[in-house]
């Protein structure tokens, strides 16, 4: 199956070379291309690095100036340069993230990119791109949440990964009666608590429910929403969730996980480099989809996508969007994304995952078991100040779930002035 | 004297009190001796949850050895640097003589506190005679409320600041920039500092000046010559608070710059935390070199700090 | 003109620099000082004042022109927005616009209603008020230290020592001292039979943890200026006041706090602004949390201008105005306070 799949994508990437090649040749690039990127991590940078040093070698008449900055630097930085200083290419986000952008007409409208042939491979990411009817960036990574658990406890409490509900709280009410704490999550920062929202929404209500809450349609003390609630405090109640988890921020919370305190975690894909790096092994990590809730509501993950856009200040337009197209080609797609480089998932419908244990389980689940969507993320999905005041609500239920009604008579009243 | 003399009481409380010295210390230090002795544990002490015992061994050169990282002579990283000193992504540089280093970025960090807190001070000390002079020496109408423009404004809650700075900043081009910081810097503390001045000035013997202008020398020269040097114990001790006040500060960091190219240590240790997430040994050695440089200043320097301090308090 | 008419008056020949030295010399010394002062202080407080009438995200949004002969307008052209760039009879000017809406007083109406903006507020007052427990916790010391035994001179730094430290440094000790579990409170209170405490995870504590981490340094710095006073007290008048049987407390409270009024008033302006101002400590130890409730007005000002998820820049002016406004208060009392010593001199 996968020797298939790989040499249907070796093909394509075949493709996608002899076309940008044709494209080179067919009127070649020069001047100089500016990239303001926040792949600053180690790991990013390396690949960010590599992209353009291959990108300069088809166009050797380009004078690629590639700037890194810090990754939480650049969330600020962005709003400066954009006017003051813009580059040709820019990373950023997908969703409402790069609404205020959008907004401002800061951010080039490439719809006319996302017509060509080879983006029809981009299709599971074009709503994340499209605001108002109109693209306005393309994306070269991505990666899935879910729950990272510890397979060998696990085994040792003889349990299974739940795809039900009620086999889910089963299962943590022996993990609590062990002495552990079913979840370790660490919510100093907030938005932890955000992803858990997303699920258990996600699978209570669905997916269209749940983007239509968080674009300010659907009322914060329906029913719908208590119903969630409801689900949530479960856990809660039963002590499913790590003690003082306000107090931790996420990566705080991973030696819990190491040290079997607490036997999983509903995070991203970005937890297992440091899971592995404290010593976990494969044979003790292990990840599963979040189960379902209710039966008749089809599966939806969260899966953040991060992505590159054309400012409307950028100067070499043409050789922008030359490089967005070999952003998004397969080839390059797979090897940014391979185990060794960003270790996340491609889009490109063509491109092939790195035989990593969590990376094909991801990809399995958002290519095959996610009938109902993929959303964002909640602070991607819902506009800042909204998310900033949910979120905090979010923490505040955790903590203190009697609060609930008065926690969702503020968010609703938020609902009210920020949309 | 208040209270009264310990050596007038009886024997017992004078042992006592002695006694009760080095344990109210211990007391007063004991988060800072924990953090001392956090720096120093090994990693292996924190995962088997072994916070408050004694370091199974001693690995303060590890800890403090990750977070200086490794240094090694490099000639390439340097060549076609113009500037005699050049910290970037690729080296440390220092006349044409280069160091790469591997590891934390704590050491970029501290080079910065030192490359905004240095120039700072030395603009401080220049505005802040100046200022201090003109309003000392000289008796003209709006003097006094000169002066009390730079008192309040020295008492503003900085944050009001915060949104024109930072927009001033970046319409200059200076954000994310050292030099933007030290300009800030340099504003802010001459209010602090004419105070500081002006009081100072007030109190040396005005006979000095006044024959200084009967011999005819020009009022520069008496800046110059019969002024300054007798700003001389003030000058220092006002540096040397200076010098704290802004290797400390946090919130002007956070605000005018990011990131390991002109973030000061102070903003700096909190990404460091972040890079080294839970790891206790090494947020802690970091922490305490962090706070070296000014504890260093203030025990060289003691006298003039404490000068400084509290002048003014006592009339 | 008046060079003319002010030469008649002079009898020497000197330059007219030369004879007005005296009133000219202290502006040129001041001016440097003044404009510094004036760019990034002064107007920038006005500046604080206009912003926070108008709804900013501290974004510009470019301005498009029409291309000569092109059927669209130039006002048609910016409002496409990103899509102008698209059209052939658009072209980019190169200007950038404000996107700055003025709305009044429409910043400050929503701060009443702000719970947040509440919740700050009497966090602020939480934090004047025992912030000044540092000048009798720091006269305590100074009284405790203001003896001469072998060895006090480095007692007295020592103890000084906390005040030298950065915020930031404190906050990051005083937070692992309250950790739950492993921090050394948490384990002290274990030790001695009681339940453990998240001070920082809960709400009703957490500020005054931050407070308590905060007095450490303060109460070091009222200790410094009291220990310079109580060397400035007239030990004739401690005698005469022990030949009179005063002692103890009522030494204290009649003879020797009345001298040491100058170190007090330093140590209240310094605890107040320092109360006021505090941020640093916010952001290390809880970042505001848990829920919200250990913000206080610089920290929430921040956080709606600047922060991952604000950028409401006339909202956060707004808030900065409210915090000057207060401050105001105390600024006014203090410059009073030396008008009067002024005056007699």
């Amino acid at each position: 199956m996968k020797s298939v799949f790989k040499l249907a994508a070796a093909a394509l990437a075949t493709t996608a070379i002899t076309s940008t090649a044709a494209l080179a040749d067919g009127h070649a690039l020069s001047g100089d291309l500016v990239i303001f990127s926040d792949m600053s991590n180690p790991a990013p940078r390396a690949v960010m690095e590599g992209m353009v040093e291959r990108f300069g070698a088809l166009h050797p008449d380009l004078n690629i100036e590639l700037t890194v900055i810090d990754r939480e630097a650049y969330k600020t930085q962005i709003r400066n340069f954009l006017t003051a200083d813009a580059p040709d290419v820019a990373n950023w986000y997908a969703a409402n993230r790069m609404r205020p952008f959008v907004d401002a007409g800061l951010f080039m409208d490439i719809s006319d990119l996302w017509a060509e042939d080879d983006f029809a491979n981009l299709e599971s990411t074009r709503g994340a791109m499209t605001l108002d009817g109109a693209q306005f960036g393309v994306p070269y990574t991505y990666y899935q949440w879910g729950v990272y658990y510890r397979e060998d406890i696990f085994n040792e409490l003889g349990l299974t990964e739940p795809t039900t509900w009620d086999q889910e709280v089963a299962n943590c009410q022996v993990i609590v009666d062990s002495g552990r704490a079913c979840y370790a999550i660490g919510s100093k920062f907030l938005w932890t608590a955000g992803g858990w929202f997303d699920y258990i929404n996600m699978r209570t209500n669905g997916y269209d429910f749940h983007a239509s809450l968080l674009a300010g349609n659907e009322s914060w003390t329906s029913d719908e929403v208590r119903e969630t609630f409801a689900n949530w405090r479960q856990l809660i109640d039963m002590g499913g969730f790590l003690e003082n988890h306000q107090s931790y921020s996420w990566q705080e919370a991973l030696p819990f996980v190491v040290e079997g305190e607490a036997t999983a975690y509903l995070i991203g894909n970005f937890a297992v480099q440091p899971l592995r790096e404290a010593g976990l092994t494969d044979a003790q990590l292990d990840f599963y989809q979040f189960p379902a809730i209710s039966a008749d509501v089809p599966l939806a993950e969260d899966a953040p996508t991060d992505t590159f856009h054309i400012p409307s200040g950028a100067q070499n337009v043409e050789a922008a969007k030359e490089f967005l197209r070999f952003v998004v080609s397969a080839e390059n797609q797979t090897m940014i994304n391979a185990g060794d480089a960003l270790g996340q998932l491609p889009i490109h419908a063509g491109a092939s995952v790195d035989a990593d244990e969590f990376l094909e389980q991801g990809f399995e689940m958002l290519s095959s078991n996610s009938p109902g969507g993929v959303a964002q993320f909640f602070d991607r999905d819902a506009p800042a100040e909204m998310a900033s005041i949910a979120m905090e609500g979010l923490q505040e239920f955790m903590v203190f779930p009697d609060n609930l009604e008065d926690i969702l008579a503020r968010l609703e009243d938020a609902r009210g002035s920020v949309y | 004297m208040f209270p009264r003399p310990i050596e007038k009481s009886s024997p017992a409380w004078r042992s006592g009190y002695q006694a009760l010295l080095p344990l109210a210390l211990i007391m007063w230090l004991l988060p800072l001796l924990a953090v001392a002795m956090f720096s120093i544990k090994p990693d292996a002490d924190f995962t088997t949850g072994n916070y408050w015992t004694w370091p199974s061994y001693f690995a303060g050169f590890e800890n403090y050895g990750t977070v200086f990282g490794t240094w090694t002579r490099t000639v390439d990283g340097c060549v076609g640097n113009l500037w005699p000193l050049v910290f970037n992504d690729d080296a440390f540089c220092l006349f044409g003589f280069g160091w790469d280093y591997d590891g934390s970025d704590m050491v970029r960090y501290m080079f910065n506190s030192i490359m905004i807190t240095i120039p700072t001070v030395i603009g401080v000390v220049i505005l802040s005679s100046m200022t201090g002079f003109a309003l000392g020496v000289y008796k003209f109408k709006s003097n006094l409320w000169i002066f009390f423009m730079f008192v309040a404004g020295n008492f503003v809650p900085f944050q009001i600041l915060m949104v024109p700075v930072r927009d001033l900043t970046l319409d200059l081009g200076l954000y994310n920039t050292k030099m933007g910081l030290v300009l800030f810097h340099i504003a802010f503390q001459t209010g602090f500092a004419t105070l500081f001045m002006r009081n100072f000035i007030r109190a040396l013997p005005f006979e000095l000046i006044e024959a200084a202008r009967v011999e005819g020398v020009a009022e520069w020269r008496i800046y110059w010559f019969v002024v300054l040097p007798l700003l001389k114990p003030a000058l220092a001790a006002m540096a040397v608070l200076i010098f704290t006040f802004i290797w400390n500060d946090f919130f002007w960091a956070v605000v005018l710059t990011q990131g390991a190219e002109s973030q000061p240590v102070t903003a700096g240790i909190t990404s460091f935390n972040a890079q080294f997430r839970a790891a206790y040994h090494l947020m802690s050695a970091g922490s305490i070199v962090a706070a070296l440089p000014p504890v260093a200043m203030f025990f060289l320097m003691q006298k003039h700090f404490i000068a400084g301090l509290t002048l003014g308090a006592v009339k | 003109m008046t060079d003319l008419s002010t030469q008649s008056h002079s009898p020497t020949k000197r330059g007219w620099y030369k004879r007005h030295e005296i009133a000219l010399t202290p502006w040129l010394f001041l001016l440097p000082g003044f404009l510094f002062f004036a760019v990034y202080v002064i107007f920038p407080i006005a500046q604080s004042f206009n912003v926070s009438l108008y709804a900013w995200d501290g974004l510009d949004r470019p301005i498009y022109a029409a291309v000569e002969g092109a059927e669209i307008t130039d006002a048609e052209c910016t409002a496409l927005g990103p899509r102008a760039r698209g059209n052939p009879g658009c072209a980019e000017t190169g200007e950038f616009a404000s996107t700055a809406e003025y709305i009044g007083l429409e910043n400050y109406q929503e701060l009443l209603g702000d719970r947040n903006f509440e919740i700050s507020l009497w966090n602020n007052l939480k934090w004047l008020v025992l912030y000044l427990l540092a000048i009798p916790m720091g006269l305590f010391i100074a009284l405790f230290l203001n003896q001469t035994v072998f060895g006090i001179r480095l007692y007295k730094s020592l103890f000084f020592f906390p005040f030298v430290i950065s915020q930031v440094v404190v906050g990051l000790v005083f937070s692992w001292f309250y950790l739950p579990d492993a921090g050394l409170l948490d384990s002290f209170l274990q030790w001695l039979g009681f339940d453990g405490l998240n001070v920082l995870g809960n709400p009703d504590y957490a500020t005054y943890g931050i407070i308590a981490a905060g007095l450490w340094p303060q109460t070091a710095y009222c200790m410094i200026l009291y220990l310079t006073g109580l060397n400035a007290v007239d030990p004739e008048q401690v005698e005469a006041a022990r030949l009179d049987g005063a002692k103890g407390w009522k030494m204290l409270w009649y003879v020797i706090i009345p001298q040491l009024k100058p170190a007090t008033f330093i140590a209240f302006v310094v605890t107040i602004i320092g109360a006021l101002r505090s941020f640093d400590l916010i952001s290390i130890m809880t970042n505001g949390g848990p829920f919200g409730s250990t913000r206080v007005l610089s920290f929430y000002m921040f956080e709606k201008a600047l922060s991952e998820y604000g950028f409401r820049m006339g909202y956060g002016a707004a808030i900065a105005v409210v915090l000057f406004l207060i401050m105001l208060v105390f600024i006014a009392y203090f410059l009073w306070s030396m008008y009067r010593d002024e005056r007699g001199y």
